[in-house]
């Protein structure tokens, strides 16, 4: 569903990615690990569609109904209404914008994109309590503004409640086991398993092996200067793990 | 679409409401002097009293000085470059009847989306046109009439009601009260006057909608609100005005009074031209808003959304005097381009047991200056006085600023005070947050724009909250993304 081919990024003029390419399938789930600077996050952002990064060079595909497009022509919102999902590493706080509401907002969004009916706020709000229960979360959470005074792990977890209710095709999980406690890894991993189904892929971007237990990959691929430099299967998890980036 | 064409189509539609209605006009020459107020005050074929109580107020402002003490820049106003009566000419009187009334002005009217004929207006909204200097329509009159009513212009209440003009008018902005408010005493042209009688709550919300089209031209409107015991009104105002290269003086003032256990919900979506990118054009609008609780348990509510204009100099005040009065302020400012406002309120506490609650929300862009100014005093004899405070501010962009002026006289130890304020802005992070989840651009903008002022909006009659927003968004989106 997902083909990236020599994918040059830079950010203010600073090269980040200097070729990169990956393949991602259905069904699949790729774990994406590398040495802080390697590039892992700007591999997030610019799947997502972040302004700030420049694609110099080489091409985004996604497939859609059997149809490729350009996912670098789209805007954020086009892409993540063809279901590209992207958990922030670092959710941004909303003052004042209600959690419940930004996620009807967004969820009905989507809903007109794919021409299914809308939910009102009493419906929404039921949808949105059967997903709270499915991945182990309080309810108080979506009566605050976005991600205002959460703590690190209710941010995180935060970010799988939206994944949950937008329902994506493609999640990038951007260092999402970072700051959580193993509880709440716990939490976080089981509901990304329970979303996992065969016509949706996960990217999961790590610098631990940790959730790696709880989310098992089919591909781990190891970044380093901006450059898959090596790809195999979970075990290449656990020999970073015990042996660093260093003899890559 | 690529980014700059969004732009550029977000210019454009910046300021609908920059269009000039060509229609004739018998307008003064320009200045300022005896004659010219007597001019005017026969051309209104106004009483006696009236002339004196302009004479008055002109000779006062003769001696008076031009107030600088707001956070707010401009070149020195030319008094004598301005016309200070332009009222389109056909049928010198105002109409009796929608049949009378030029059909451009009903055209104008009807593009600014305030349809005056009988089967196209607003349910449940009684509005009062005016058009520069004069009221040229006044809808629901008769309806409202049958519950002793009294909604008309200015001119026709100093003609039909004198003895409540008389009694009201200059009872709480004394014509003395400052340059602009005097200024405005010895010129006024319109404006809108209602009376809500004893134990009548009005069904209708009133509206007044002003318009200046004429260039050079100031308008002065004068808008007097008197509700009786147990009574209950709900008025809001909307402004536009052409797009011009030269700025445009508006001074209004409004009187508000609330008798005993009566309640006066005063609301304002004000969108006058705001001036271009690098400043040129642009309403000043330099406006005294005053409310007087008189009478004990009554509510005087100010709700603002202030979008336009390039000078905004505008502080909606409560007198509370009477024992358990209540006063609200809630106010959404926005400024972007070069505009600059200075703007807030004064909750002057003077019975016992009064309540005063000030929530508001400052929104600057570009270039702009926005500024919260408010005072909150309490009197010895107020005991048991409690006051309320917030006030916050968004910046978006590096190049704007905001202040907040908070100023507080408390002679009465009994009196409690709160004040919270915060400072935030709106970032490409956020943006970036919320269209990864689906949102446009301009939905986005709107839910942080919501999520920050809906505390103001929802003071607002529904149908005006939802153009308050789309108001604001319209203003952003040039400035975010």
């Amino acid at each position: 569903m997902l083909e990236i081919k020599d994918l040059h990024v830079q950010v203010n003029g600073v090269p980040i990615l200097n070729g990169l390419h990956l393949t991602v399938n259905p069904g699949e789930v790729h774990a994406i690990m590398g040495p802080n600077g390697s590039g892992k996050s700007t591999l997030a952002k610019v799947i997502a569609g972040h302004p700030e990064y420049e694609v110099t060079k080489g091409t985004i595909e996604y497939e859609v109904n059997f149809k490729k497009i350009n996912l670098l022509e789209m805007e954020p919102d086009e892409r993540a209404k063809e279901g590209v999902f992207l958990a922030f590493q670092y959710p941004v706080e909303i003052p004042g914008v209600n959690t419940a509401v930004f996620l009807r907002a967004a969820f009905n969004e989507l809903c007109r994109h794919q021409g299914a009916e809308e939910m009102d706020p009493i419906e929404f709000d039921e949808f949105l309590r059967s997903k709270l229960t499915l991945l182990n979360m309080e309810e108080k959470v979506i009566n605050r503004p976005v991600n205002v005074d959460f703590s690190g792990g209710e941010k995180k977890r935060n970010e799988i409640l939206q994944m949950a209710v937008l329902n994506p095709r493609l999640a990038v999980l951007d260092e999402t086991d970072s700051g959580l406690d193993i509880d709440a890894l716990r939490i976080v991993a089981e509901g990304v398993n329970k979303l996992k189904r065969k016509d949706n892929a996960v990217i999961l971007i790590t610098h631990y092996q940790r959730i790696l237990n709880y989310i098992v990959p089919d591909f781990v691929h190891i970044l380093s200067n901006g450059r898959i430099v090596r790809s195999s299967g979970k075990e290449l998890a656990l020999e970073v793990e015990e042996r660093g980036y260093d003899w890559l | 679409m690529t980014k700059t064409t969004q732009q550029d189509e977000l210019t454009q539609r910046e300021y609908k409401y920059g269009f000039v209605t060509d229609i004739e006009t018998e307008q003064f020459p320009k200045g300022l002097n005896e004659e010219i107020i007597r001019l005017l005050s026969e051309r209104k074929k106004e009483p006696a009293w009236m002339l004196e109580w302009r004479l008055k107020a002109y000779r006062h402002w003769t001696t008076m000085k031009e107030p600088h003490w707001a956070n707010i820049h401009y070149d020195p106003i030319d008094y004598q470059a301005v016309t200070y009566y332009s009222a389109p000419k056909k049928g010198k009187d105002k109409a009796q009847s929608l049949e009378e009334v030029d059909q451009e002005l009903l055209k104008t009217f009807e593009r600014l989306g305030i349809p005056l004929s009988e089967q196209k207006r607003l349910t449940g909204v009684a509005v009062d046109a005016v058009f520069d200097s004069v009221s040229v329509a006044t809808t629901h009159q008769s309806e409202l009439a049958k519950l002793g009513i009294i909604f008309c212009s200015m001119s026709e209440a100093i003609s039909h009601h004198p003895e409540l003009v008389k009694k009201y008018m200059g009872s709480v902005v004394p014509y003395s009260d400052n340059f602009f408010a005097t200024l405005n005493s010895a010129v006024f042209s319109d404006g809108s006057f209602c009376y809500i009688p004893k134990s009548v709550r009005c069904p209708l919300e009133l509206s007044t909608y002003f318009r200046i089209n004429a260039a050079d031209s100031g308008q002065f409107e004068r808008t007097l609100i008197v509700a009786e015991d147990d009574s209950y009104v709900s008025y809001l105002e909307g402004c536009t005005a052409p797009m011009r290269e030269r700025n445009q003086l508006h001074a209004a003032v409004v009187e508000l009074i609330a008798l005993n256990n009566a309640e006066i919900k005063y609301s304002t979506v004000q969108n006058w031209y705001s001036g271009d990118k690098e400043g040129r054009g642009g309403i000043y609008n330099f406006v005294t808003k005053r409310g007087k609780c008189v009478g004990v348990n009554s509510k005087i509510s100010w709700t603002q959304v202030e979008a336009g204009a390039a000078i905004t100099w505008k502080y909606p005040s409560v007198i509370l005097q009477g024992d358990h009065s209540v006063g609200k302020f809630y106010s959404v400012a926005l400024t972007n381009n070069r505009m600059q406002a200075d703007t807030g309120t004064k909750m002057i506490h003077i019975g016992k047991n009064t309540k005063s609650t000030i929530i508001s929300k400052g929104i600057s862009t570009d270039h702009s200056n926005n500024n919260y100014r408010g005072l909150v005093k309490i009197l010895p004899s107020a005991d048991g006085a409690r006051n309320f405070s917030q006030c916050d501010s968004m910046l978006v962009g590096n190049n704007c600023s905001a202040n907040t002026f908070p100023y507080i006289e408390v002679r009465n130890t009994t009196a409690v005070m709160e004040h919270e304020a915060s400072t935030s802005k709106i970032s490409a992070e956020q943006l970036f947050y919320l269209r990864s989840r689906g949102l446009d651009l301009e939905g986005a903008v709107s839910l942080i724009i919501n999520g920050f002022c809906k505390e103001v909006f929802k003071e607002l009659p529904l149908e005006f909250s939802v153009e308050a927003v789309r108001l604001l968004e319209m203003k952003l989106e040039g400035s975010v993304g």
